[in-house]
């Protein structure tokens, strides 16, 4: 019967997709241990682990916003000074208009919303490139920072907000030999759904006969992602326990990957990148995805400002220089097109955290700035032409 | 010195697992014209990128002989360096460049690390003299159609010193006028003693103009048939390309027309840059459900300048008419409004304005119809892989899954998908420009079949082509367009081809 030998025929193109996918996450794999033993084992110290998130977290909200733009085939140079904008909002809110924190986190969101439509108006409904809008934008945003703080520097932050950024959830239920319960439960819910999601999707895919990843495969895949999980935890709930930015980020990535998968604005929004002109005679709004897009994009560096503006525990002028670079790197490094129409979440945070990876085991080593700044514009050239490298022998094998 | 001037042994390629050839042997003779025929995706773009070095050396199986000597190249410059230039099913030319510019486009005449413009000038002048084209150098390629385009190429590769010219469908965008000429290009190259082989799905032309056929069929050779000998007719080799007997060119129909269900008026609109020349002047027309209505004219009468200004206004400015759905007039200023109102315009252009090359059949498939699977703005995507692989196989699309990325289909496999995509939206009325482009004989009987079977199931069906066989052979009604307006209005039973150019010349000079 023909049913026997198709699926084996359709196996084919589904695992090298997921290879590629693999790739990136073996050199985040590589750059960890290769970092492990040169700091001699103080890379993932529970402390460590613990800053390489608070730290990178601002890396990972905004790349996960430019993954999106670039998919379109934009990009997006405005991004740290909106963050550094958004801090500048926030501090005065809180110190000098007296405002509580939530309203002013709910302020900064607002701010970088209305400065994502502001761009977006121009690249969607005026037709200006975005790399021009978001140029002006960058000096536009960083000027208006400027003149809000008037060069000075507002600290001394609430405790609520600062926790956004640098806080733990309270150990609600206890400690186990030092390590905090409520963090370890997260983890084991964590593993639990991702094991259920994935079993109900393959449960989904044989009831209506789709082609399926091998079970090896499949198997080793969760089993992998799972003891990641569990680490994780483990070395967290060693340390203060669960990083409140962890449970925003996690609820970001899967929100994210949901929208770009399985929402017909993702759908959009790849289309758009892949061939806009085909796009445009599907039926597609491409103006209002556009406008969208950037919407989105600035409400996502709003909350990054938020964050970064939590960790540091106050507001300065110079906030978020070369965000924008640090949140390109990773959507290039995570497998993104530079033409557009290629590009996922996961790729994008896994960018992110290769970034993070090296400016901390970098720190630890403690290299001089210069060089680390060097170091992460050869990772980011040399991650990409290993994917160039990939694709094309791909292509004509 | 042999006669032999290329000889091909043994050629195998598969891309990741698929195929594409199969053992493929072929020889071709100094001074003749050679061409080769076969179904979309039996692998002549394949071949032909083979023999020119766009797969390089080791990519493949096998053995190629050029003018006796073994070769093994690397790119298409080592190629071209021995005197093979191909001319690919899409043009490479540069839009915003010169067609000097473009014909010494890398091969660049200079004086001391400094370009020669007198010298480019004139030469490419001298080139354009023998292709027969007269335009000036220093035209730009936008400005030029596709048919002068074809020729520049041609420059192109004679300003190589080519000895073995390919040609990848060079008629498939050309019109009737435009071909003839190159085809009496193509036997005046012979003449001089360059060797050409050409691919083509037109069967007519490969026997005016061919001295041998090779035909291949799933990456296989089939055979090599001598054009000039009395067997060599279009059914022989149609019956070698796909294995049997194709009686007829259309399927049988019986037409069953019902109410109006769709008719524009005083439709005119003008040019989107040049904003004073009008594209489509005055134009009134109407299709009833069922019916099957073709649009003849010549390349570059405003057929399809109508279509899209009527599709959503995706072309033209300063638009203006009336359109009626069912008798009641309706609003169609996008694209969007113009399919909710149950438009399709499949394109005749499927690079630029159909498909996203980039991305797999499935999301090409359900791109216009994303709302008929979606819930809430969530998209089933299960539901769509099913949709998707009905279509496939329902199309008979040559890829082997759903998952596989367009821009590697074959040509004519590519335009299946763009149908496909604008039959699962689901029209009342469906727009079908050139919609037989690059596909092979026995796929444009399936496609005949297509259209029959959307008109049988009441839809209102419009048609445009430039082979007048294929109009007089499907449409009930046809209209005739020349310089933007109608001219001619023919029933099925007056048309011939002889009526139709009449009005399709109507009021030019
Ligand atoms: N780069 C590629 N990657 C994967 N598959 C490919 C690639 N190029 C071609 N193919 C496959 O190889 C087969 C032969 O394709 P080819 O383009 O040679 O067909 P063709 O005979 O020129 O058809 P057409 O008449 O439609 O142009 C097809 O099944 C096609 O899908
Ligand atoms: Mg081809």
């Amino acid at each position: 019967m023909s049913q026997t030998t198709a699926p084996s025929r359709r196996k084919l193109p589904k695992l090298s997709i997921n290879l590629r996918q693999y790739g990136i996450l073996a050199a985040l794999v590589v750059i960890i241990i290769l970092f492990q033993i040169l700091t001699q084992g103080r890379l993932l110290l529970p402390g460590n682990v613990n800053n390489l998130i608070q730290q990178n977290a601002y890396v990972i909200i905004l790349a996960i916003g430019m993954v999106i733009v670039i998919i379109a085939g934009h990009i997006d140079l405005s991004v740290g000074s909106v963050v550094a904008l958004v801090g500048a909002v926030a501090a005065i809110s809180m110190q000098t208009w007296g405002l509580p924190w939530w309203v002013a986190i709910i302020l900064s969101l607002a701010t970088g919303a209305a400065v994502g439509a502001w761009q977006g108006f121009w690249v969607a409904f005026v037709g200006i490139p975005a790399f021009i809008v978001t140029l002006a934008g960058m000096l536009i945003f960083r000027g208006l920072t400027l003149v809000l703080l008037t060069g000075g520097t507002i600290a001394g932050l609430p405790r609520e907000f600062t926790a956004v950024g640098a806080g733990w959830l309270p150990p609600a239920f206890g400690e186990l030999g030092g390590r905090d319960l409520l963090t370890l439960a997260i983890g084991a819910a964590a593993s639990v759904g991702f094991v259920v999601q994935q079993l109900r999707a393959r449960a989904a895919l044989r009831r209506l006969e789709l082609p399926r990843e091998v079970g090896g495969s499949f198997i080793a895949r969760m089993v992998i992602v799972v003891v990641a999980i569990m680490a994780l935890s483990w070395a967290l709930a060693g340390y203060s326990g669960m990083p409140i930015i962890l449970i925003i980020l996690a609820g970001l990535i899967l929100l994210y990957t949901f929208v770009l998968n399985q929402t017909v604005f993702g759908r959009h929004v790849y289309a758009m990148g892949g061939n806009l002109f085909a796009a445009q005679m599907s039926g597609v709004k491409t103006r209002w995805v556009n406008f969208f897009i950037f919407v989105n994009m600035g409400l996502l560096a709003g909350l990054a400002g938020v964050v970064s503006t939590a960790r540091a525990g106050g507001a300065v002028a110079g906030a978020g220089q070369n965000f924008e670079l640090d949140a390109i790197a990773a959507v290039f490094i995570g497998g993104a097109a530079v033409q557009g129409g290629v590009g996922t979440v996961v790729g994008a945070v896994v960018g992110g955290l290769v970034m993070g990876v090296l400016n901390m085991g970098l720190s630890i080593l403690s290299v001089d700035a210069a060089w680390q700044m060097a170091i992460k514009g050869l990772v980011l050239l040399l991650a990409v032409a290993f994917d160039v490298f990939n694709k094309r022998r791909g292509g004509s094998r | 010195m042999s006669n032999v001037i290329l000889r091909m042994v043994d050629i195998s390629k598969d891309f990741s697992g698929v195929k594409a050839l199969d053992g493929v042997s072929m020889e071709v003779e100094r001074g003749k014209v050679h061409a080769i025929c076969g179904e979309n995706g039996a692998g002549k773009s394949t071949l032909m990128k083979v023999l020119s070095g766009v797969y390089p050396a080791g990519s493949f199986d096998g053995s190629i002989e050029f003018e006796g000597e073994p070769v093994a190249f690397r790119s298409i410059n080592d190629s071209e360096h021995l005197g093979i230039v191909i001319i690919h099913q899409e043009l490479a030319l540069s839009p915003y460049l010169s067609v000097a510019e473009n014909i010494f486009l890398g091969n660049e005449i200079q004086n001391r690390g400094r370009i020669d413009w007198n010298r480019t000038n004139r030469e490419a002048q001298l080139l354009l003299a023998r292709v027969g084209l007269d335009e000036n150098p220093a035209t730009k390629i936008l400005e030029l159609g596709v048919g002068k385009q074809q020729l520049v190429e041609i420059a192109k590769a004679l300003s190589k010193r080519v000895k073995l010219l390919i040609l990848d469908e060079p008629t498939a965008a050309l019109n009737d006028e435009d071909s003839s000429h190159l085809l009496g290009l193509i036997e005046q190259l012979r003449s001089q003693g360059i060797t050409c082989i050409i691919i083509s799905h037109k069967l007519k032309e490969i026997l005016r103009i061919a001295d041998t056929v090779t035909i291949l069929r799933d990456g296989k050779t089939i055979e090599t048939l001598d054009s000039h000998s009395p067997d060599t007719t279009e059914r022989r080799i149609i019956r070698a390309m796909v294995g049997r007997d194709l009686n007829n060119m259309f399927p049988p129909r019986e037409p069953h027309i019902g109410e109006e269900m769709f008719r524009v008026e005083n439709w005119t609109v003008h040019h989107p840059v040049d904003v004073g020349r009008t594209v489509v002047d005055d134009a009134s027309f109407s299709v009833r459900a069922g019916e099957i209505v073709g649009f003849a004219g010549l390349m570059g009468a405003g057929r399809t300048e109508l279509a899209m200004s009527i599709f959503g206004r995706s072309y033209g400015t300063d638009i203006s008419g009336t359109a009626y759905k069912n008798g009641r007039q309706v609003n169609l200023r996008t694209v969007d409004e113009a399919i909710k109102n149950g438009l399709a315009y499949a394109t005749e252009d499927r690079k630029r304005y159909g498909l996203n090359l980039i991305g797999d059949i499935t999301v090409n498939v359900s791109a216009a119809a994303l709302s008929r699977l979606t819930k809430l703005g969530v998209i089933d995507r299960n539901r769509e892989y099913k949709v998707a692989d009905s279509y496939r196989h329902k199309m008979n699309i040559k890829a082997p899954t759903v998952a596989s990325i367009t821009g590697k289909l074959s040509g004519g496999n590519q335009q299946k998908v763009v149908l496909s995509k604008w039959i699962f939206s689901g029209p009342d009325i469906l727009i079908l420009d050139e919609p037989t482009r690059g596909i092979d004989v026995g796929a444009k009987y399936e496609i005949y079949g297509i259209i029959n079977e959307l008109a049988a199931q009441g839809k209102a069906v419009i048609v445009i082509s430039s082979e007048l066989p294929e109009i007089i052979g499907l449409a009930d009604r046809i209209y005739t367009i020349s310089e933007g307006r109608i001219t001619g209005e023919v029933a099925r039973e007056d048309a011939t081809q002889e009526t139709l150019m009449h009005y399709m010349t109507a009021g030019r000079n």
